[in-house]
């Protein structure tokens, strides 16, 4: 019950915006320019078969493959960092310059290397999102509790035992933080790959449309891709409950 | 005269069938016995070397013998010497206090006990034998209780038996609670606990470490007076039936003195001798004891050795 309640105001906030936005919109009346939101949802479900099919999956697809491979390289690196002082002395300022890189500028690249294939949108995704989560996993381990280090050891811990026991289990609420960002990241990233050069995708869909002066078409699957985000993100806040179910004790 | 000799027939009990015939004399100054034959002073011999040895079956746990050891924060600091040669030792089943200022040592002894940090030069021996590899060794109770907060009570008492790589029972763990006066709590998390209770938690998982040694730094000082005063009273019932020795770090000298058979004041820099105070009270105590004047002088006296070196 609180819950809902603690959601009314925004609630509230957004019906607001939709409704100036809906009368704005009808008085100015030119709907290839400044769509109403009615006229974009009437559009989405014109074009349901052809976003939820065509469209849909590949994005999904890129968001995906982007996020397992960020996870998979971004904590393997992180926990090499943590292990080895010259692995982070090497890695931490590459680290930061890489995300001084302007990642739309080297998406083009990015498809001269990998073709209109999904690798190249892959590519962007794991870019963006790359960053948050090494960090993430980076500054968890190294915020596991030194005292309860010292503690194991009197107890003849090895640091095998210190890895899986303390800095894992430590380094878990603040990896999920970084995978919450990461996952808002991927959307934005797989759409930014779609723009550059795809065949298939939500992004791609939504450019195409501009092209043709029909703005509802444009914005009906940024609304898909919106409501991918927060699916990806509420799943994100699913497992972390369940992680840290020890979290709700405190 | 007689008294003695009666002392002396007492001890020589079990074995007068073998020492008989022998005579009583007294020269003017003490009573001698002499004995009658050959066979019996080799008797005799022997049997004082058997009492001797039955006394030192109060064993030694915990030695240091020349210990040396220093802090150097980094390569170009100054070295700081914490410990200049320091004997001590700690025998089977004691409860033990130190005291000492702040900066003094204290929590430096339990690093060396532990085996977190090797002194410089010297020997620290363990249940007798010389003790290089002291990790793992010794029960070690923080003054934080250091849950980890991801586990639940059960999982957390099981810390230690399971980097031994053995595990013990949920039964055997929740009736072990139970003693602990935490039954039922076996699934709660540390977060839902009490103060007081997380302390127990923490007490019971340094326990199960095995180790006949448990250290103690300092762990009630984040109680409040109520609950500090129950938690040592608790301490004491549970180390009379644990048959452990226990050394305990504390800066308050009412507890040193309400809780330990010995007190050793750690108050030089750096620490040359570590005085022992013995506590001159039976057990079971009360914290009226506390108030005899021959206690208060005591504390006052202790007290004052503290203070004179702090201002140092």
């Amino acid at each position: 019950m609180k819950k809902i309640t603690s959601y009314s105001w925004s609630i509230f906030f957004v019906a607001i915006v939709l409704g100036v936005w809906e009368i704005a919109a009808r008085l100015y009346d030119k709907s290839f320019l400044f769509p109403s939101p009615s006229a974009i949802l009437i559009r989405l479900w014109e074009l349901k078969t052809e976003l939820f099919i065509h469209h849909l999956p590949p994005t999904a697809l890129t968001i995906l493959i982007g996020l397992s491979i960020s996870i998979i390289i971004g904590s393997t690196l992180a926990i090499a960092m943590y292990s080895k002082k010259p692995i982070e002395q090497a890695f931490y300022p590459i680290l930061i310059a890489s995300q001084t890189i302007p990642v739309i500028a080297l998406a083009p690249i990015f498809v001269l290397w990998f073709g209109y294939s999904i690798w190249s949108k892959v590519a962007v995704t794991v870019l963006i999102t790359f960053f948050p989560i090494t960090v993430s996993v980076f500054d968890g381990l190294r915020s596991s509790d030194k005292n309860l280090r010292e503690l194991m050891r009197t107890m003849g811990a090895s640091s095998k035992d210190i890895f899986y026991k303390l800095d894992l289990p430590s380094a878990l609420p603040s990896f999920f933080s970084g995978l919450k960002v990461a996952v808002t990241l991927s959307v934005i990233g797989a759409a930014i790959g779609e723009w550059l050069g795809a065949q298939a995708g939500l992004g791609y869909f939504s450019r195409r449309m501009m092209t043709q002066f029909d703005s509802a078409a444009v914005f009906a699957p940024i609304v898909l891709l919106s409501a991918v985000g927060i699916i990806f993100f509420l799943l994100v806040v699913v497992l972390e409950k369940h992680f840290l179910h020890w979290r709700n004790h405190q | 005269m007689l008294l003695l000799r009666k002392a002396f027939a007492l001890t020589l009990e079990p074995a007068l069938d073998n020492a008989s015939g022998g005579k009583w004399t007294y020269d003017g100054f003490r009573p001698y016995y002499a004995p009658a034959s050959h066979r019996e002073v080799v008797f005799l011999c022997e049997f004082f070397e058997e009492m001797r040895s039955g006394m030192n079956m109060v064993n030694t746990v915990l030695e240091f013998t020349n210990v040396s050891f220093h802090y150097q924060a980094t390569k170009a600091s100054k070295p700081i010497v914490i410990f200049d040669q320091v004997d001590w030792h700690v025998q089977e089943g004691e409860f033990i206090s130190i005291i000492g200022p702040s900066g003094y040592g204290k929590s430096t002894l339990f690093r060396l006990i532990t085996g977190l940090e090797n002194p410089d030069s010297g020997e620290i021996s363990l249940n007798g034998e010389v003790a290089t590899k002291r990790l793992g060794k010794v029960g070690y109770m923080p003054q934080q209780d250091l849950l980890m907060p991801w586990r639940t009570i059960l999982e957390n008492v099981q810390l230690p038996v399971e980097l031994q790589g053995r595990k013990l029972s949920s039964d055997e763990i929740i009736q072990l609670l139970a003693d602990f006066g935490l039954a039922g709590e076996e699934n709660a998390y540390p977060g839902n606990l009490s103060g007081g209770m997380r302390q127990r938690v923490s007490f019971l998982r340094t326990i199960l470490t095995g180790s006949n040694i448990l250290l103690l730094d300092e762990p009630f000082s984040a109680l409040d007076a109520i609950t500090r005063l129950t938690m040592q009273e608790w301490l004491i019932d549970q180390w009379q039936k644990l048959d452990k020795t226990i050394v305990f770090i504390t800066h308050d000298i009412d507890e040193a003195l309400f809780l330990s058979d010995r007190i050793f004041v750690l108050a030089e820099k750096p620490v040359q001798t570590i005085r022992e105070v013995v506590v001159p009270l039976s057990r079971p105590r009360t914290t009226r004891d506390l108030a005899r004047p021959e206690l208060m002088e005591l504390k006052e006296q202790l007290i004052s050795e503290l203070r004179s070196e702090k201002r140092l």
